[in-house]
């Protein structure tokens, strides 16, 4: 059985279709991007399952559960980690807090989940007490990275992590991201596809609110057709 | 010299009174993105709660309990019967919240009448010390000793606890602070309950200040609060303080030196604020 799985997903911001017509499903244990243009309907779609963005028509079934249309912090507590494109960190908290403020349980296992995202990231570790404001572009997808780990979560939301980052930042984010994956159910939002082809073992194509075309990572690696059709490279 | 002492005195009571009501209004706006303009009635509430239990039982720590307690009531109801449905659209927040003000002003009429009633300051807070010259109302030694207590324990909840680090990043971003698995409109709830139990109180301690009550207090009062939270900064709870006593202070020294103009200068000094810093003194990057 699937560990997410969309479903003819049709979904509007304001008068406009963003989604009309994604199918999605992802397994548990798999690391997998969803790559597209601009404005392809890649984020929306993140967005759609996180709740944050209403569906229309067609369904989000999470491990055998529907949460479509579910509020955020419910389809939160069913297990799914968010990091949004533009990172949702707390400038007015501390590192610490900030990871603190994602806790769902105060038990041992969260407490030992923080101190494995602080020894993923060192760069956090050092700065615990500091305000999210003084970091880096690079430190903040951490944090945001980080945070989606402080609870046990069933997938991982993950919007565009190489974005605004320096090439050697992207680089330590990926092997980060190849690292969580292997304990982890990741979907990945990219634009970056070096990026993509670092994490992901399979991939979605969005175009125009369509999911156009699927398969495994390496055999899209190898087609400079397909790149060049939908993502333009 | 001990004139401007007694000036700038009576001004940060005064402050403290304005902070009571701008602290919360600030938090309001900023976390919840909600114009209310319906904080004045809180503040009325309190003021006639107060001086209706005081008058009735002669005791001043069950009336500022009452008022506070009436507040906080009145504010529960007002976020979850009127505003919930209105978050996100500011003309909307901007009507209803009008209309609560007319409704419940209305209502403190019928329920207490359109004549002034007469609140007494409790005996043991009522006269003045002589220092130096300097004219100290025991009333307003009072009166700061309270918007000190609660803006350090204020201060603590937002540094301190889960609560207020929710506060602190809902101001922010609440959408985010959701999709964390925090349910950001119970804490809506929660929030604006208090700020309207702050302004109850600010009501009700402003009562025996004044000496009278009268149906129009609730609106002056909320003009001077909007006016530091343009000042100050909206989501800033260090900006609201400040905002609040370098008001306090600035009106009570204008009425001193200048007092055809004490009427236009908080004005003044917002529209100030407005063209050369529009995020306010301490206003914070706020994303809705």
């Amino acid at each position: 059985m699937s560990l997410l799985k969309a479903t003819n997903l049709v979904s509007n911001i304001g008068l406009f279709t963003i989604l009309n017509g994604v199918n999605i499903e992802i397994n548990q244990g798999e690391a997998v991007a969803i790559l597209g243009r601009n404005g392809a309907g890649k984020t929306t779609f993140l967005r759609s399952v996180m709740g944050q963005v209403n569906v229309r028509e067609g369904s989000i079934v999470l491990d055998g559960e529907d949460i479509t249309n579910i509020r955020p912090y419910k389809i939160s507590h069913k297990g799914v980690g968010y990091c949004p494109e533009d990172y949702g960190v707390f400038d007015s908290l501390s590192i610490e807090e900030n990871l603190l403020l994602a806790k769902h349980e105060k038990d041992s296992a969260t407490q030992d989940r923080i101190n494995y995202v602080l020894d993923l990231f060192p760069d956090l570790k050092l700065a615990n007490k500091r305000l999210a404001k003084t970091l880096s572009g690079g430190q903040r997808q951490m944090l945001s990275v980080g945070r989606s780990l402080v609870n046990e979560n069933k997938i991982i939301l993950i919007d565009e992590p190489s974005k605004g980052l320096a090439p050697v930042v992207i680089e330590k984010m990926a092997i980060a991201l190849k690292e969580i994956s292997k304990t982890s159910t990741i979907l990945l939002v990219e634009q970056n596809f070096n990026m993509a082809c670092a994490v992901a073992d399979r991939y979605y194509i969005i175009d125009e609110g369509r999911t156009v075309n699927d398969g495994m990572m390496k055999d899209l690696i190898s087609n400079k057709e397909l790149q060049q059709k939908h993502l333009g490279l | 010299m001990s004139n401007i002492i007694t000036i700038l005195f009576n001004g940060i009571s005064e402050g403290c009174l304005i902070f009571l009501m701008a602290s919360s209004l600030s938090i309001i706006l900023g976390l919840m993105g909600v114009v209310n303009f319906a904080h004045g009635t809180l503040f009325l509430w309190g003021a006639y709660v107060f001086g209706w239990i005081y008058n009735l039982t002669g005791s001043f720590l069950l009336a500022i309990v009452a008022a506070i307690v009436v507040g906080f009531g009145l504010g529960f109801l007002f976020e979850k019967v009127f505003i919930s449905r209105v978050y996100g659209n500011v003309s909307a927040q901007i009507m209803v919240t009008l209309g609560l003000q007319i409704v419940f002003t209305e209502i403190c009429r019928v329920f207490w009448g359109a004549q002034q009633i007469v609140v007494a300051r409790p005996p043991f807070l009522s006269g003045n010390s002589n220092i130096g010259g300097v004219i100290i109302i025991h009333y307003r030694v009072f009166l700061i000793l309270i918007g000190v207590l609660v803006a350090v324990g204020v201060q603590l909840i937002l540094s301190r606890s889960r609560i207020g680090m929710v506060i602190r990043a809902g101001v922010q971003n609440p959408n985010m602070v959701d999709a964390l698995g925090i349910n950001i409109k119970r804490y809506f709830t929660i929030v604006f309950a208090c700020g309207a139990a702050l302004a109850g109180l600010g009501g009700a301690l402003y009562a025996p200040l004044n000496g009278t009550l009268n149906s129009t207090m609730g609106a002056s009062t909320q003009l001077m609060a909007f006016i530091v939270v343009v000042v100050g900064g909206m989501g800033s709870f260090v900006g609201s303080a400040i905002g609040s006593l370098f008001l306090g202070i600035m009106v009570a020294l204008i009425a001193w030196l200048v007092p055809s103009l004490s009427l236009i200068a908080p004005a003044l000094l917002m529209a100030l604020v407005l063209i050369f810093k529009p995020s306010g003194l301490f206003g914070l990057a706020v994303k809705k």
